[in-house]
């Protein structure tokens, strides 16, 4: 049914030098933290991790919390803050389609979409067999996923053992490795394009709506980038 | 202190938020050809949405990082990415450089 070896496979990735499991500790550390922090009990903590599993939409949901916001504000916060996931998807699942293998598989392990995952799967995916691709997929989120659950359990039970500079050290690892990720993934002009126009517009719309920036920014540099792309090269 | 049954509450709408883009993303993939011009576009604007993210994390990032000071965030930031391009992309130094660069600033 699953490929054990491509499952490992991708399993194994969570090894190594390039390995996200560093930065994905560190970020769910400061997460598990900062619930504790919000009056989340551990099993709400786990839960948040295992269910969602899409840190900035953790922490919108733990910011909107503390500030008394309603269930539908904070739904509609966390969609819009979660909304790449779509497009990270559909330009993911593509290259890890094939026929013989069952749509279930695909379903269930989009729940593994997150950035650490589709960047080392987009890294990766050509090195395995076209038929085991999901099962590859499969082993690389199921690593991902439990331990970002994990940490966050660690980050709640280790709350009071942290001081502020230290969360504050924690909380910046995550977006310093995934910007270096992805300029070592700049290796097309469409591409870099995305990446340099996207770091710039997501701030600078953000002035002007919080809430659609990055929505707004996703599809105008990309956009920008693609037709680039499509004119030079 | 929010309540028990608003957290639990608020986690399952952020699960259900959350899915819905991962599940329209895996069913609109069966359509979307790898070879096809809408498979790069969505690849362009998946790259630009996450470098849009990242660059508002380190501008305006909510949690802890908000107590940081900006300046901080951004020496940091142009720090780490400088040691990546310098290393030839070793992705270990400038993560780990990363957390003792900012809490030593952030300390001092």
């Amino acid at each position: 049914m699953i490929n054990s070896q491509a499952f490992f496979t991708g399993l194994k990735s969570l090894k190594g030098a390039r390995s996200p499991a560093l930065p994905l500790a560190a970020c769910f550390v400061a997460l598990g933290a900062l619930f504790k922090d919000a009056g989340f009990n551990i099993q709400q903590s786990a839960a948040s991790s295992l269910f969602t599993y899409a840190l900035p939409g953790q922490l919108v949901m733990a910011e909107s919390l503390l500030l008394g916001a309603s269930v539908i504000n904070i739904f509609l916060a966390v969609w819009l803050v979660n909304f790449r996931l779509y497009p990270m998807t559909v330009s993911l699942f593509p290259l890890l389609e094939h026929k013989s293998q069952p749509k279930w598989k695909y379903y269930l392990s989009c729940h593994f979409l997150a950035v650490s995952s589709w960047l080392i799967a987009k890294e990766s995916y050509k090195k395995i067999n076209a038929k085991y691709r999901i099962d590859f997929w499969m082993g690389i989120g199921t690593g991902t996923w439990l331990t970002a659950i994990l940490m966050t359990v660690i980050g709640y039970l280790a709350a009071d053992l942290l001081n502020k500079e230290m969360l504050i050290g924690l909380a910046i690892v995550n977006p310093i490795y995934f910007f270096c990720m992805m300029i070592g993934a700049m290796k097309n002009l469409a591409v870099s394009i995305s990446v340099i126009l996207g770091t710039i517009l997501g701030p600078v719309i953000y002035i002007f709506s919080s809430e659609w920036s990055l929505l707004f920014a996703g599809l105008i540099a990309g956009s920008v980038a693609f037709l680039f792309g499509e004119k030079n090269g | 202190m929010v309540s028990s049954q608003i957290i639990i509450l608020a986690i399952i709408a952020t699960s259900i938020a959350t899915y819905i883009s991962r599940f329209m993303g895996a069913l609109t993939s069966e359509k979307v050809s790898v070879k096809s011009k809408i498979f790069k576009w969505f690849n362009c604007v998946a790259y630009s949405t996450l470098a849009a993210l990242l660059g508002r994390m380190i501008i305006f990032p909510a949690g802890v990082l908000a107590d940081s000071e900006l300046i901080m965030r951004l020496i940091v930031f142009f720090t780490c990415i400088s040691i990546f391009i310098l290393s030839k992309k070793n992705l270990v130094i400038p993560t780990i450089a990363s957390a003792f660069l900012l809490s030593f600033l952030t300390n001092i």
